[in-house]
């Protein structure tokens, strides 16, 4: 066990080291940071004067370790386009974007975990028919697009939902959340739903066919044949099984759901990291661009990290060093 | 299930696409009224696609044929829509049917580019990874595995912000259309190369590659020969459902604004241009193209999915 996380914990340093090269080689190779610094009016003198100060003329491998170091402490130096620290301008906007995305994900799995137990047990029903198609053309419909339909029914046409912004926030530290006002909530319930149909009618699918394979094993088949009720072989035998493959997925799927953000962030005009990102994209303001990639980067180690351990806690089977194999609960 | 009619295909089976086309996989879709239906949408929007320029009622690049007093003409159907507009005009007076033609054909040449490029990429580094194996191998692969930790659309907007800073404005305009490509091909490569490094393990031991060895051939032309159209059966399913994926993210990119600029509309362009309509009432600019993405990127994923489960007979 302990093996495992120290084996897992050099993988994940080993991307985060992999990433920050990316991001430093971002910084270091491509544009001219001196020339967008000092802009247009700048002599000789000054040019040296700045590639000193930024240590620029140090070997290559210095010039990272310094990028590493500063990046441990959130120092990304400033942006190009804003003038502001990255730290901070980041900081400022990661609420609206994981309120967003857990929202997101708890509404994929609570409407999608239920739906694909479904038509995986009845899957001959009109019900499950309609499930399935739907999901169909949830995962042929882009993310944006989706967004936009929302907004023309609830927005314009019925004009319930509000279809830009975050409403009112209430700061909590130095955190800022919308789930405390009814203006709040209101703006959340559409960009929540547009990121979270995706994964939705994924993990639906996926627990559907989980449960398919499931039921058809033959500890399904005994426990059957010992007379348990319907209720306690399929809930506490069948669905406990199809778990692991669910937490694998949506787990790495919260890591693509804070990615997929961006677009639904664009949609609604919500004032996260996505959008900010998108921003650094469009005027080349690398700095922002390298600490998103890092932040992002560090993100998905530690969600695979979490994955990986949950594995632990949920299949007993892969706790046999400790000798606790096997045995059903249920 | 159709195993007489497999029989008579055997003798004729020489390359990979004759196998494509065997009589087994047209026998099920003739079967599956929803892979033909996915079938004739998906034709008719390539071939729309390709012949916009002499289908389409107007060529809405061409400024003197635009009338502003035709501006924003609803679809033919509602109240002040005329048979020239059949599915309304744009704010400039274009017609939106015809820019769906245009842009489709850019979605389309974007989309099929990419995944070209991934399938060349990804099949090759594949091969290299699986025949060479070591440190090739192992180096390829870990790549791969990081890549893989990280969303293929990051990847790609990362591609083209890195394009952006590189090159200068108009230059980036000027070829915009082929950093996408590099973009969405660069962030799609991986499933290719998994998957081929993974049945080129297996050939490798075969007799008939030991005897190209034995013979003396070239690694490369043992590789590129013998190896790759064995491995091909996969790459084209996948090829399928990705030509999907890139579609989408070229959509989401363009929508993004980070993609195609907007002298040269795709789907995606013409979504993000007619998304600033949307609260004016003038909802046809952006959800005719919308649909049209949508029937293309389903009956595309369709006919992937069909292909899928008539390739691989453990499904059946």
């Amino acid at each position: 066990m302990i093996a495992f996380i120290i084996q897992r914990l050099l993988q994940s340093i080993l991307v985060m080291v992999a990433v920050a090269f990316v991001a430093f080689s971002l910084f270091a190779y491509v544009g001219d940071p001196v020339a967008i610094m000092l802009g247009v009016d700048f002599n000789e003198t000054d040019k040296a004067r700045m590639i000193a100060e930024l240590g620029l003329d140090r070997p290559f491998y210095v010039q990272f370790a310094n990028f590493v170091g500063n990046a441990i402490q959130g120092n990304f130096g400033l942006s190009y386009r804003l003038a502001r620290p990255v730290d901070q301008l980041i900081f400022e906007r990661l609420p609206a974007t994981l309120e967003l995305s857990f929202l997101a994900a708890i509404l994929a799995l609570i409407v999608g975990v239920p739906m694909g137990v479904y038509t995986g047990l009845k899957r001959d029903s009109w019900l499950s028919r309609i499930f399935l198609t739907v999901s169909l053309i949830g995962v042929s419909l882009p993310t944006f697009l989706i967004g936009i339909l929302l907004i023309l029914v609830f927005s314009v046409m019925l004009n319930w939902l509000p279809s830009f912004g975050r409403g009112q926030v209430v700061p909590i530290g130095w955190w800022t959340t919308g789930l405390l006002t009814i203006s709040g909530l209101k703006a959340l319930i559409l960009p929540s739903i547009t990121l979270g149909l995706f994964q939705m009618t994924l993990i639906m699918r996926l627990v559907r066919s989980e449960m398919l394979e499931v039921l058809r094993t033959d500890y399904i088949k005994f426990a059957r044949a010992r007379g348990l009720t319907n209720r306690a072989v399929n809930f506490g035998h069948a669905l406990k099984n199809t778990l692991v493959p669910v937490i694998t997925i949506t787990g790495l799927q919260l890591g693509a759901i804070i990615a997929f953000a961006i677009s639904t962030e664009t949609v609604f005009q919500w004032p996260g990291m996505g959008q900010l990102f998108i921003q650094s994209v469009t005027f080349a303001d690398v700095p922002v661009m390298a600490a998103y990639l890092c932040l992002m980067a560090f993100f998905f180690v530690v969600i695979n990290l979490i994955v990986d351990l949950l594995y632990y806690a949920v299949d007993p089977r892969l706790r046999v060093d400790r000798g606790v194999a096997g045995g059903h609960a249920g | 299930m159709a195993t007489s009619v497999r029989k008579d295909g055997a003798e004729k089976r020489r390359s990979v696409l004759a196998r494509a086309f065997d009589s087994d996989v047209f026998y099920s879709f003739r079967r599956s009224p929803v892979a033909v239906a996915a079938a004739v949408v998906t034709l008719a929007s390539f071939v729309g696609a390709i012949f916009a320029p002499w289908i389409a009622p107007h060529n809405p690049f061409d400024l003197r044929t635009l009338n502003l007093m035709e501006a924003s003409t609803p679809p033919v159907w509602i109240d002040g829509g005329t048979w020239k507009f059949i599915l309304g005009a744009d704010d400039q007076g274009r017609d939106v049917l015809s820019a769906i033609l245009y842009g489709a054909r850019i979605s389309l040449f974007v989309g099929f580019c990419s995944v070209l490029f991934a399938m060349v990429l990804g099949v090759g580094l594949g091969l290299i990874s699986g025949y060479v194996g070591g440190v090739v191998d192992a180096a390829i692969m870990r790549v791969a595995d990081v890549q893989l930790s990280f969303p293929a659309i990051l990847i790609a907007l990362l591609v083209d912000g890195v394009a952006r800073v590189a090159l200068p404005r108009e230059i980036h305009d000027d070829i915009a259309i082929y950093v996408l490509v590099l973009a969405i091909g660069v962030s799609n490569w991986v499933q290719y190369a998994r998957t081929v490094r993974g049945s080129t393990l297996v050939e490798r031991r075969k007799e008939y590659v030991q005897a190209a060895q034995v013979i003396g051939l070239h690694p490369a032309a043992i590789m590129a020969r013998h190896v790759l159209p064995n491995v091909m059966g996969p790459v084209l399913v996948i090829g399928t459902i990705n030509l999907a994926i890139a579609i989408v993210t070229e959509a989401t990119l363009s929508f993004l604004g980070v993609g195609v600029p907007s002298t040269q509309p795709s789907l995606g362009t013409l979504i993000r241009t007619g998304n600033n309509y949307l609260f004016s009432g003038e909802w046809w600019i952006t959800i005719f193209p919308g649909a049209a993405l949508v029937i293309m990127v389903l009956s595309v994923n369709l006919l992937g999915d069909w292909l899928r489960d008539a390739l691989n007979p453990k499904l059946r």
